[in-house]
């Protein structure tokens, strides 16, 4: 199984693709995760790539072999088409973040969702910032979009929780798994 | 920082085992502890960074420290080594050449406690200056080499080689690349084989490198390597797995992996221990197969040595030579087949990394260049000064070139004639600014040099240096003073200013241009990114009535304002820092400051 986040440095996708990875080796999955750190954090696209099995080589997902896309931002949904399987499950989560050259008013915001549908139908937008902000913190949106991932993975809901409560500090635990719930409601299929 | 609990679970072998999820990083960290590794030496640089890191977090009975460049990490360590302490210097690629001095001649001594250099490479460019590889030094310096292709190996090879260290009396080079650094996977933790306990020996004749010694240790070292190449031939790290006789592929680090998954079915060479190559082995696979590959990301350093014994095989007359592989590309080489078309990939707005909203070095780079100065650049943050609309940075080569090339510039121009200057981070300052500094004085030079002192090393994650006052540790240290520092090196004109003033700022600038000698300004405020920061952290709003849409803010390049329907508008990333405000001719720009 192949999962590819996408989004804005600062986001909280490196966390999100940890507990993803950690998640998964704790259902006895083989799993490895590569992305990239350093200038990428200073506002640039960010992926991550999570790939879990009984056996993984390549450390990057092959092209044509993503099954789940999770986008942290609409734009960037559609930046790595090629990686993308056949009728692949796309989760795009609400908010749009400029890049520079919208910022500055020389391009538009394109609408990403047209190029996506030439891959797959299997495309949702989720509210997950909207539902963040509503919640108290707009951080908190990579939790929300992991509980979204997890009602389309096998592992039962109680393993996040125990990877939730291994990996996050105390004083974060509640809020993160009320985030976590939140975004389990959430129905895309 | 990985914050993974341990998990227990079954091993291979049935039995209970720790396991962990790390990244290659975190295991080569872990696997120095699992060496007895006493010391660790490091100057910051990605993908290498959190080597260090996870070692002073993780692993309080190690002594960590980042040293102000390289050569100082690899030379402590060697230090250490003599001491009989294991220890370990890590770098990216291009601080090996920082540390390149040291190391050549660093296998003619005698090693004590074992050394390993870690080197993490950067194919693909994603955060350096150049994609060199690294391999070449294991064989110019004439020392083993070791390239992990997993975190579990990472760990493991860092073990092994501490163990060939000691064994052979060698240096010995651990060579990862970004996506060994970076990924993450499942590595089996092992316990603690304790450390070696430091004595005072003197080796005068293996440690005082004077020509007469030196000449005597050389054939010792060509000696080590033929003893090395027995040793390839016969290490469980370089290994063969036999499946279908029609494709054998020779291949190490992620590499191997990409082949792996690009063709299950064929045969493969593992090659862990790449310096020196298994010379037996590689006849012996060759001999197996009806066609050989060499897979190798960046040059062609396994597959030229396996064509000079003679062995016919292939690989970068159809492997690019430049980035990074993946399945795909290693597929595509092998079976001689263009990639299909995958659809039509869109033409998006690019989203290239920028300086911080808030970013001190932002207003600095925009008083240079509103004073017309040609800007030679170094290595951080500043570097994305490039970018338009700031487009600020007109050269950026190494650590501490920024001085250099603005004084054989202004040198060339003559006095007054153009207004040459240089920035430089204080990280980079100390790294290899100073000596750059001290020739700019003595040299009678002229170009104004701007030290932009953020208090940290920021572009790599905001580490402590030689200027901040605490160590890795987080231990309160010497209080440097850098105006001191600068004006003992020779600098009369000396200016330490508030870039967040960018009015003065501008002015300052000025008049540093007209003083007729050297000059330097610190541009002194921290990281928008620390807790000490200098801005209020609330968001200033823009009065779009009275915005008349001149762009004078756009031009600071800020990621924090946006131009839409011809007004300013400024977004929730806004830090407050007011740089914008303090510029706009109608003062639209307001609210928090």
């Amino acid at each position: 199984m192949n999962v590819l986040m996408t989004g804005v440095g600062g986001q909280g996708i490196i966390l999100a693709s940890d507990m993803l990875s950690e998640v998964m080796m704790r259902s006895g999955c083989d799993v490895k995760k590569s992305e990239i750190h350093g200038m990428a954090q200073r506002g640039g696209s960010v992926m991550s790539h999570v790939r879990f099995g009984e056996r993984v080589d390549s450390p990057l997902i092959p092209f044509d072999s993503c099954d789940i896309l999770l986008s942290f931002e609409e734009l960037e949904a559609a930046r790595y088409l090629k990686y993308l399987k056949k009728d692949a499950m796309v989760i795009i989560n609400r908010y749009r973040l400029a890049p520079p050259a919208v910022v500055s008013g020389s391009r538009a915001y394109p609408d990403v969702v047209p190029f996506l549908k030439e891959k797959t139908p299997n495309i949702h937008l989720v509210s997950g910032t909207a539902i963040a902000e509503e919640m108290g913190n707009a951080r908190g949106v990579n939790i929300i979009l992991l509980g979204v991932l997890s009602t389309l993975l096998d592992p039962p809901e109680s393993a996040w929780y125990d990877a939730i409560n291994s990996m996050l500090k105390e004083k974060i635990r509640a809020a993160n798994i009320q985030g976590f719930k939140r975004g389990r409601q959430i129905q895309i299929q | 920082m990985n914050t993974m609990a341990f998990f227990i679970s079954e091993s291979s072998q049935g039995e209970y085992v720790m396991k962990k999820i790390l990244s290659g990083n975190e295991a080569i960290a872990r696997g120095a502890f699992e060496a007895g590794v006493s010391f660790v030496s490091a100057y910051p640089g990605t993908p290498s960074t959190e080597i260090l890191q996870t070692v002073a977090e993780e692993y309080p009975a190690i002594h960590a420290e980042w040293n102000p460049n390289e050569k100082v990490a690899l030379e402590v360590a060697a230090g250490a080594s003599y001491a009989g302490a294991r220890c370990m210097a890590v770098m990216k690629h291009v601080g090996v050449n920082v540390a390149a001095d040291p190391l050549m001649t660093l296998p003619y001594t005698l090693i004590r406690g074992g050394l390993v250099l870690v080197s993490a490479d950067d194919p693909e460019l994603f955060s350096s200056q150049n994609e060199q590889d690294n391999r070449h030094y294991a064989r110019f310096a004439k020392i083993p080499m070791l390239e992990p292709s997993t975190s579990q190996e990472a760990k493991d090879f860092m073990i092994e080689a501490v163990r060939v260290s000691e064994e052979f009396g060698t240096p010995v080079l651990l060579r990862t690349t970004t996506r060994i650094s970076h990924s993450m996977g499942v590595v089996e933790l092992g316990n603690e084989k304790g450390g070696s306990i430091p004595s005072l020996e003197r080796h005068p004749a293996e440690w005082v490198m004077l020509p007469a010694n030196a000449r005597v240790r050389h054939p010792v070292i060509e000696e080590r390597i033929i003893a090395l190449k027995s040793y390839s031939d016969a290490s469980p790290l370089n290994f063969m797995e036999i499946g279908s006789s029609k494709l054998g592929i020779i291949s190490s680090g992620v590499a191997y992996q990409y082949a792996k998954e690009a063709f299950p079915e064929a045969s493969f060479l593992k090659v862990g221990l790449s310096y020196p190559l298994p010379e037996e082995l590689i006849r012996n696979f060759a001999a197996q197969v009806d066609e050989l590959w060499v897979v190798e990301e960046l040059d062609p350093f396994m597959e030229e040595q396996v064509k000079a014994l003679g062995i016919d095989c292939r690989g970068k007359d159809r492997l690019p030579l430049c980035g990074e592989l993946n399945p795909d590309i290693i597929r595509g080489a092998i079976t001689g087949t263009v990639p299909e078309d995958r659809g039509v990939q869109p033409d998006l707005p690019p989203r290239p990394p920028s300086m911080c909203p808030g970013c001190p070095h932002r207003s600095m780079l925009w008083a240079l260049k509103r004073n017309k100065c040609f800007i030679a650049g170094d290595i951080g943050c500043y570097t994305l000064g490039f970018l338009p609309p700031l487009s600020a940075i007109d050269t950026t080569l190494c650590m501490g070139a920024g001085i250099n090339h603005a004084h054989g510039m202004a040198t060339v121009f003559g006095p007054g004639k153009e207004k040459i200057a240089a920035v430089i981070g204080d990280s980079t300052f100390y790294h290899s600014g100073i000596t750059g500094l001290l020739n700019l004085a003595y040299n009678k030079g002229a170009a104004l040099i701007v030290i932009l002192d953020n208090s940290t090393t920021a572009m790599t994650g905001s580490q402590d240096h030689p200027g901040t006052g605490v160590t890795v540790r987080g231990e309160q240290t010497l209080n440097l003073d850098l105006e001191n520092l600068v004006r003992a090196l020779g600098i009369g004109w000396v200016r330490t200013v508030d870039p967040y003033d960018i009015k003065q700022t501008r002015k300052d600038v000025k008049e540093a241009l007209a003083f007729g000698g050297p000059s330097v300004i610190i541009s002194k405020a921290p990281c928008v990114l620390l807790k000490s920061r200098k801005v209020s952290g609330r968001a200033l709003t823009v009065d779009t009535d009275a915005c008349t849409g001149c762009k004078v803010c756009i031009g600071l390049g800020c990621p924090a304002i946006e131009f839409r329907d011809e007004k300013a508008h400024i977004n929730e990333m806004c830090v407050g820092c007011g740089v914008c405000a303090d510029l706009c001719v109608p003062k639209a720009i307001g609210g928090e400051k």
